[in-house]
This record gives structure tokens, C-alpha cells and sequence, in this order.
């Protein structure tokens, strides 16, 4: 079941075009984002909110820049010593008290403004409190893949959070709690919200209310480590109903073979049960992804490859050769041995 | 100004033997030859985290390029941010400091000549260690590795559990030591200003250029105290079993966030307070006019100081702090823009009715104005909370910083550098090849970090060795790269140029620019001893009083 994206769809644009668009409202065409992680593409109640400040705060910006600009050029041409100066020096002018009051005090009116705009903000993302009917989420991030947890739901998944499309006339907010086994990361998926870090031993939180049916992209924004470049989010917008589907799936426990699989066996007797858990059989390892129901997933290696079994099987003969510095190991299996792994991982559905 | 008794000793020089010239320079205890030692071993470093950066853009210049793998990429990072901070900025601005101090209040030398001299050499000593990790960090291995944990190395990163070996150590030493470095010459930067005045000097008519390092020497006072503790902190918990930031026994990974950007955001404003010294000397000469509102760029000043102390915490708007907080260090950060602003109006008012002469080092301090107040702009962008979660760690902080460093602290060195080559050396820089280092530098530097910008806003984090494609951040990344050969060309012909013009610049005479502070009153290069007598000034501009008799500035000051 693969959510409709409207958001692979990539448009490319000349630097020229873009350049003379410039910054700002130009950015804020949403049907055609020029890249799936523009932050002026906001599809959910944070990233709106924060992209309404980010308009007024480029406005008044913009307008100083445009003011104080043309009064450097001005002085800079106006004033440049001519070809056939007289040698003589100018008038001294040590300074005016009016004048330096004068851009004292508009300065501090303009921060006064441009303050209380943010406050509004900061109250809007910060302090919303959760209604009953939202989605409880525990997102913990390791090196370099990122684990969720649905604590109401029963559910266990790795590297692609599924959460349902909110109504903006009835919302069904997704809250989630923000943890780390290891280093401090950070999840950003830009046109959902911005970026809150997930450090270890100190919770964090944040929502989002995602309002169209998609893809959304994102990527750890915090250093963590060898291969925080390829530690990416993606997140599932989808309908209630594909939602209940997919939590509903997500629940059952890994097919059972019998008699077991060679390659359960070789899963089971070599050191990847130390790490992953795949339910309803002896695998139950925390440090890696929960493999119960790999194959549901798109892509391998917290979104480094697609999931398609030639990346599977290399994935499995060499991580590094995916994700240099991957934390998995390569156990060193024989081609028989990698076909029945990789065999019994199709399995897991 | 004895010309004959100065050529006599340089005669005497000269026929000296190598060795012995040498032993002077590394036993040398006068603020010149240390200022002159700040410089060039900052250019040495200059050029090393440059190439640095170089390698870091031919990595990023299409998407999952293999240049270089992860773990050197995140080691070049690593070593361009602390070496370009730690052991190419401060070194040079305190080698600017020390060496125009004196000469600026008309003092023979600095307060603590030996405290000097002893503060170079940690300095040196830290960037020293910092290298010597290439070779020493795995320890017993033999060949070892640079850290890689980034240049504000956050906790747990730098715990025993993720950096194994010892290149963390070298990182952590390598601070600690040129931290106490920093914090010697800028004690002796506070008693020389405050107690080594010429008569008449009083705080009102001393140069801006000492108030502006003044306050500085006070900032890194404040700000490297707490970096030293926290990096002893590092050290205990790495190998006395302590857990201050150790998260897997209770430590806490924020406290160290704390600990450095305490010192990281005041650091930025010891880094921009000397630029905006510099600023502050050649505006007014290049446009043939004293300082606009002198008392009210010193109050900026100050206020810049102490609002300064109190913004830290911007870095780490996204790391969970209550909203309380957010509010309180947006409001503190959009407040330092207001004094910020005061100096960029004060310098439009210095040139405002002048005759401004766009000599190279006058086209640096033109180009910083610009530069500097988008460089304020964009500070101002983040400054508002909500907007910096996306902001803050994305390519668009990275373009913001590197446009306060590159096209606000760098334009203004590099305006320095041409500024008092004359004096320092006492020959003339070629006039030709320093405009043709403006041009290539200001094409260069915006084509990097304008569009620096660009693939922040559409996502893009920073410290990636690569990228996937498809994001819309390839032509910005490529154009990004393009750049930084422009740059590279600016600072050959900028090296070229003080060799050339060294060994075969034309004698630049004691006052080429026809300023009006006590260093161009002496020779140049000036004698050991500075001034032959002492000098007395009425006014902050004392040698415009004795060109223009007539109509002395102490009338009305």
C-alpha cells in the first residue's frame, strides 16, 4: 500500500528564475514545491505558522536591507573623492545627537515588533496542549536510523513513520515524544515542522497535524556521528482508513514457517538476533531496527536504498558498501547463505 | 625619530648570522615581533583549513560524490571550524592588537612583555597539538586520526563510548592550552589599555581601535573561562570516571551545550569587535573625516559587551527549552542588533559628506558595510525562534556565520592587512595586485555564500559528507563550489602581493595615508623603542592637530 505522493514529483528550476523570484511568497507555491523539503511549503500547523512569522520577519528584514542599502550606495557614489578635487579636506563633522537618537529608537521599535510576532508564535507551537483523540508516537533515535513506537497502538517500526492526514475542521494531531539511545540528533521533516533535537537523557517533544495525503522527507539535523548524512525520515500522510489498515497490519507477528526456513535458521543462529526483533519468534535484539515487517517498508538502511532485493542482499554481504559506517555489521556469509537470508527477510511482510 | 640610528641597527641586523636572527624572533619579548608571530603563524593556518574547506566543497559539489568518505569528511569539518576560529582569527586579531596597541596610545610596549611572549607560544603550542593528532590520536597504533566530533564537539559525541583513541584528546588539549593563551593577552590587552596611556590620552580620546580591543580582551576574559572549565570537565569525565556530560550515567548532554555556547556566542563578538576596530580606523582616513558620534560607538560598544553575555542560548533553540527561555533569548538577541545597527549608521555618518578614496583597504571596509548588514539580517532571521527550527544546523546558518566571518571579520582584515603593511613593513604594497584581490575575493565570496543560503531554506542540514539528489540542492551546491576557486585565486595574489612587495616594495614612509593616530607619528617599521619621546595628545586625533595648527581638533572635543 503506497501512499500517493505528490511530492517525488521533482521540478526543477533555473538559478535565473529562481533568482528573480527571490526570496519569500515565490517560495510558497505548494503544488509544485520546488524540492520536497522547502521550508515554504508548509503542509501542517508548525511549519505554517512558523512560515506566516518567516513572511513578516523577511518583510521587515527585506525593507531594512532595501532602506540602509540605498543610503550606502548613496554616500559610497555621492561622495567619492572627484577627479579634480581641490585637495582640500571636507567639513569635520563629529557627530549629531539627534540623528543618533533617531536610529536608536526606530531600531528598538522595529525589535519590539518583530518580538511580539514570535512570542505569538512560540505560544502557537509550544504550548499547545494534546486533545484526546491524538496519535501518541515515541520516536528514538540511534546511529543512524530512527525507531518508532506507537505505546497505544502496540506498533514498532524503524525509519518510516505512518501517521493519519488531520482535518483542519476536526484534527487529529500526531504528538510525539522525542528520545535517543545514543547521541543528540535531530528531527526535521521541513514541511511538517521544524526541527526539535532528540537528545539522550533529556526528553523532548513535538506535533504536527499534517493536512494533505503524501510523502514527506526530512533528514536527522543534528551531527550524530560517521553517517548522520544518511540518516533520513520519511514520513507516510495517510487516510484514516489506510492508517487503521496499515496500524492493523503492523500488529500481527512475523508469518510463521513450518518447518522453519534455512534462512530463519542462519537468522537466528548468527549475531542478528542480537540486535533486531522480528515478533513471534526467538529474535526480539533492541539495538537495530524491528524487523517484523521489513518487507512493508520502501526503503533499506533509514532510507539510504530502496527496498528491493538486489539492496537487500548487498545490504546484507556489505552495509558499508550502502552506508559506510553503518553500525551493522557484515557477517561474512557465503552466497547460499545470503540467498536464504535474504529469502527469508522477503518473507517478513 | 632618529632615521640614522634605526638604519644603523638594521644594517647591524642584516650582517647578523641566521641563527642568531632566529633566536631573537623565538626569544623576542617586544609587542611587534609577537604581533608579527600572531600574523604569520595565523596566515600559515589560514592557508591549511582553507584547503581544508576546499576539499569539504569538491566533496559537496554534486550529489553522492565520493571525494572523500564519511569519516575524513567529518574529520576536515571538524579541523576547519577549530582551526579556522582558534588558530586563525583570534591569533591574527591579537597579533594586530598587540602590535598597534601601544603604538596607537603611544606606549613603548605592551603592559607584560614576558606574559606576551608566553601567550603566543601557548597559542602556538594548542594549534601544534591540534595537528599533531593527524599523526599521535590513535596513540599506540602509530598512525592516528583527527577528531571528528565537530568544532562545538557536542556531548555524548565526545564521550569515551563514541570517540575511541585519542583524538577527542588532542581536540580538548589543543583548546585548553591556546584557551590560556587567549586569556593572557587579554589581560595584558586590559592593563596595557588602561594603564599605558601617553600623557593627555584619557579614556575619552583614546582610539576607537583601543576601545573596540578593550572590551574584546574583557569578553575573552568572560567567555574562554568557562570553555577552559568545561574542557577539563571533558577530561575528567573521559578519564577520571567523572560524568558531568557522561548521558548513560545521569550527566547531562545540554549542560555542555551551555558550557559552550557561553563562551561560543561572546566568542563571535570577540571575533567581530576587532574587525569593527579596524573599521573604525580606516573609514575615517579614507573619507577625510573623524568618526561620526565618537561617545556613541563607545557606548555601542559596551553595550555590545554586556548584551553579548546574555544571547547563548539562540544556538540551541531547538534543543527543548521551555518557551520562557525562547522568548527571553529572542528578545536579548534582537536586542543586540539595535547597538550592531548604531555602528553601521555611525560608519554611513563617518562617510557622509567625506571625499572618499577607494584604496584597497578602503574597498575592504566598503564591501564589509554591505556584507555586514545581511550578515545582521540574517541574524535577525534566526534570532525569531520559531523561524530558526528550520534555520538553526541547516546550510542557511552555515552561509549566515560564514557571512559575519568571511564578509564582515575577513573583508575587514584583509583592509587591515593593506592598511598597516606600510607600517609594519615599511614598504608599499602594489596597489594593482590589492584591487585585483578585492575583485576575485567579492566574486568568489558571493557566489559561495549568497547561494549558501539557498539550499538551507530548501532543507538541506549541514556536517553531510553528501547528499541525495532530487532535493532541488544541486545547482546551489555546485555554484557554492564554484566559488570558493575565486577565493582561492584572491588570497594567491593577497600572499603574492606582502612577498612581492616586502623584498621589492617601494619605501612606504612614515605616514602614507595621511592619518591621524600616534603609530604613523614614528617610523616605519617602527624602532624597537617606539617613540623617541613620549608623546602628548590633546585630542583623539593628534596628528591632525599638528597638520592643521590652524584648526586643532581639542577645540572641539
Amino acid at each position: 500500500m503506497r501512499p500517493i505522493g505528490s511530492i517525488d514529483r521533482r521540478v526543477r528550476m533555473s538559478p535565473v528564475v529562481v533568482l528573480i523570484c527571490g526570496a519569500g511568497v515565490a517560495f510558497a507555491d505548494t503544488a509544485q514545491p520546488w524540492s520536497p523539503t522547502n521550508i515554504f511549503a508548509p503542509a501542517s500547523t508548525p511549519a505554517k505558522s512558523i512560515f506566516g512569522l518567516s513572511l513578516f520577519v523577511l518583510a521587515v528584514t527585506g525593507a531594512i536591507f532595501l532602506v540602509v542599502f540605498a543610503l550606502l550606495l548613496y554616500s559610497v557614489v555621492k561622495f567619492r573623492k572627484r577627479r579634480y578635487d581641490d585637495g582640500r579636506e571636507p567639513p569635520q563633522v563629529y557627530g549629531s545627537n539627534q540623528v543618533e537618537l533617531a536610529w536608536t529608537i526606530i531600531p528598538i521599535l522595529i525589535v519590539v515588533a518583530l518580538f511580539m510576532a514570535t512570542a505569538r508564535v512560540i505560544a502557537v507551537v509550544q504550548k499547545m496542549p494534546p486533545p484526546s483523540n491524538a496519535i501518541a508516537v515515541t520516536a528514538i533515535a540511534h546511529q543512524f536510523w530512527w525507531e518508532y513506537r506507537y505505546p497505544d497502538l502496540g506498533v514498532v517500526t524503524a525509519n518510516e513513520l505512518h501517521v493519519p492526514v488531520s482535518d483542519p475542521a476536526h484534527p487529529t494531531p500526531t504528538f510525539i515524544k522525542l528520545l535517543s539511545a545514543d547521541t543528540d540528533h535531530s528531527f526535521w521533516v521541513p514541511r511538517l515542522a521544524g526541527k526539535t533535537d532528540l537528545i539522550p537523557n533529556h526528553p523532548n517533544s513535538m506535533w504536527i497535524d499534517p493536512q494533505e495525503i503524501g510523502v514527506y522527507l526530512g533528514q536527522c539535523a543534528q551531527y550524530c556521528g560517521t553517517q548522520h548524512a544518511k540518516m533520513l525520515l520519511r514520513v507516510y500522510v495517510q487516510s484514516k482508513d489506510e492508517f487503521d489498515r496499515w496500524i492493523r497490519q503492523q500488529r500481527q507477528p512475523a508469518i510463521s514457517n513450518d518447518p522453519i526456513s534455512e534462512g530463519q535458521r542462519i537468522f537466528e543462529t548468527t549475531a542478528c538476533i542480537n540486535c533486531h526483533t522480528v515478533l513471534g519468534t526467538l529474535a526480539n535484539g533492541r539495538f537495530g531496527p524491528d524487523l517484523t515487517h521489513l518487507m512493508s517498508r520502501d526503503t533499506l538502511a533509514a532510507g539510504a536504498a530502496p527496498n528491493t532485493p538486489e539492496n537487500l542482499r548487498l545490504w546484507l554481504r556489505n552495509p558499508n558498501a550502502i552506508k559506510p559506517g553503518s553500525l551493522m555489521p557484515a557477517m561474512e556469509l557465503n552466497e547460499q547463505e545470503l540467498d536464504a537470508l535474504a529469502a527469508y527477510l522477503e518473507t517478513l511482510r | 625619530m632618529s632615521t640614522d640610528a634605526l638604519a644603523l641597527s638594521r644594517t647591524e641586523l642584516a650582517s647578523r648570522p641566521i641563527v642568531a636572527r632566529l633566536h631573537d624572533w623565538v626569544t623576542t619579548v617586544d609587542h611587534k615581533r609577537l604581533g608579527i608571530l600572531y600574523i604569520i603563524y595565523a596566515m600559515v593556518f589560514l592557508v591549511i583549513a582553507g584547503l581544508e574547506a576546499t576539499i569539504i566543497r569538491i566533496q559537496l559539489i554534486r550529489p553522492h560524490n565520493d571525494f572523500v568518505s564519511p569519516q575524513v569528511f567529518n574529520r576536515l569539518f571538524t579541523m576547519h571550524g577549530t582551526t579556522m576560529i582558534f588558530f586563525v582569527i583570534m591569533p591574527v586579531l591579537f597579533g594586530f592588537a598587540n602590535y598597534l596597541i601601544p603604538l596607537m596610545i603611544g606606549a613603548r610596549d605592551m603592559a607584560f612583555p614576558r606574559l606576551n611572549a608566553f601567550s603566543f607560544w601557548m597559542t602556538a603550542f594548542g594549534g601544534l597539538l591540534l595537528y599533531f593528532s593527524l599523526v599521535g590520536a590513535n596513540g599506540l597504533y602509530g598512525a592516528g586520526n583527527a577528531p571528528d566530533v565537530g568544532w562545538f564537539a557536542y556531548a555524548p559525541l565526545t564521550s569515551r563510548t563514541f570517540s575511541v583513541g585519542h583524538s577527542t584528546d588532542f581536540w580538548t588539549l589543543a583548546l585548553l592550552v591556546s584557551g590560556f593563551g587567549s586569556i593572557g593577552t587579554a589581560t595584558n590587552i586590559i592593563a596595557t589599555v588602561l594603564c599605558m596611556r601617553c600623557p593627555g590620552m584619557t579614556l575619552a580620546k583614546m582610539p576607537l581601535f583601543a576601545w573596540l580591543n578593550l572590551v574584546m580582551a574583557c569578553l575573552v576574559i568572560l567567555c574562554v573561562s568557562p570553555l577552559t572549565a568545561a574542557q577539563i570537565m571533558l577530561v575528567i569525565d573521559r578519564y577520571l570516571g567523572g560524568h558531568f556530560f557522561d548521558t548513560q550515567a545521569g550527566g547531562s548532554a545540554v549542560i555542555w551545550m551551555h558550557f559552550f555556547w557561553v563562551f561560543g556566542h561572546p566568542e563571535v563578538y570577540v571575533l567581530v569587535l576587532p574587525a569593527f576596530a579596524f573599521a573604525s580606523e580606516i573609514i575615517p582616513v579614507f573619507s577625510r573625516k573623524p568618526i561620526f558620534g565618537y561617545p556613541v560607538m563607545v557606548g555601542a560598544t559596551i553595550a555590545i559587551g554586556f548584551i553579548s553575555m546574555s544571547v547563548w542560548a539562540h544556538h540551541m533553540f531547538t534543543v527543548g527549552m521551555s518557551s520562557a527561555a525562547n522568548n527571553f533569548f529572542v528578545i536579548s538577541t534582537m536586542a543586540i542588533a539595535v547597538p550592531t545597527g548604531i555602528k553601521i549608521f555611525n560608519w554611513l555618518g563617518t562617510m557622509w559628506g567625506g571625499k572618499i578614496e577607494f584604496k584597497t583597504p578602503m574597498l575592504f571596509c566598503v564591501a564589509f558595510l554591505f556584507q555586514f548588514l545581511i550578515a545582521g539580517l540574517t541574524g535577525i532571521m534566526q534570532g525569531a525562534a520559531p523561524f530558526d527550527w528550520h534555520l538553526g544546523s541547516s546550510y542557511f546558518v552555515v552561509a549566515h556565520f560564514h557571512y559575519v566571518i568571511v564578509g564582515g571579520i575577513l573583508f575587514c582584515l584583509f583592509g587591515a592587512f593593506y592598511y598597516w603593511f606600510p607600517k609594519m613593513s615599511g614598504k608599499m604594497y602594489s596597489e594593482t595586485l590589492g584591487k585585483l584581490h578585492f575583485w576575485l575575493f567579492i566574486v568568489g565570496f558571493h557566489l559561495t555564500f549568497d547561494f549558501m543560503h539557498i539550499p538551507g531554506l530548501l532543507g538541506m542540514p549541514r556536517r553531510i559528507y553528501t547528499y541525495e539528489p532530487g532535493r532541488g540542492w544541486d545547482t546551489w551546491n555546485f555554484i557554492v563550489t564554484v566559488g570558493v576557486f575565486f577565493q582561492a585565486a584572491g588570497i594567491l595574489v593577497f600572499v603574492g602581493n606582502l612577498l612581492w612587495s616586502y623584498f621589492r616594495g617601494k619605501a612606504a614612509g612614515s605616514d602614507p595615508w595621511d592619518s591621524w593616530t600616534l603609530e604613523w607619528s614614528t617610523n616605519s617599521p617602527p624602532p624597537a623603542y617606539n617613540f623617541a619621546s613620549i608623546p602628548v595628545v590633546k585630542s583623539r586625533r593628534p596628528l591632525w592637530d599638528l597638520k592643521h595648527p590652524d584648526d586643532p581638533d581639542w577645540k572641539y572635543e
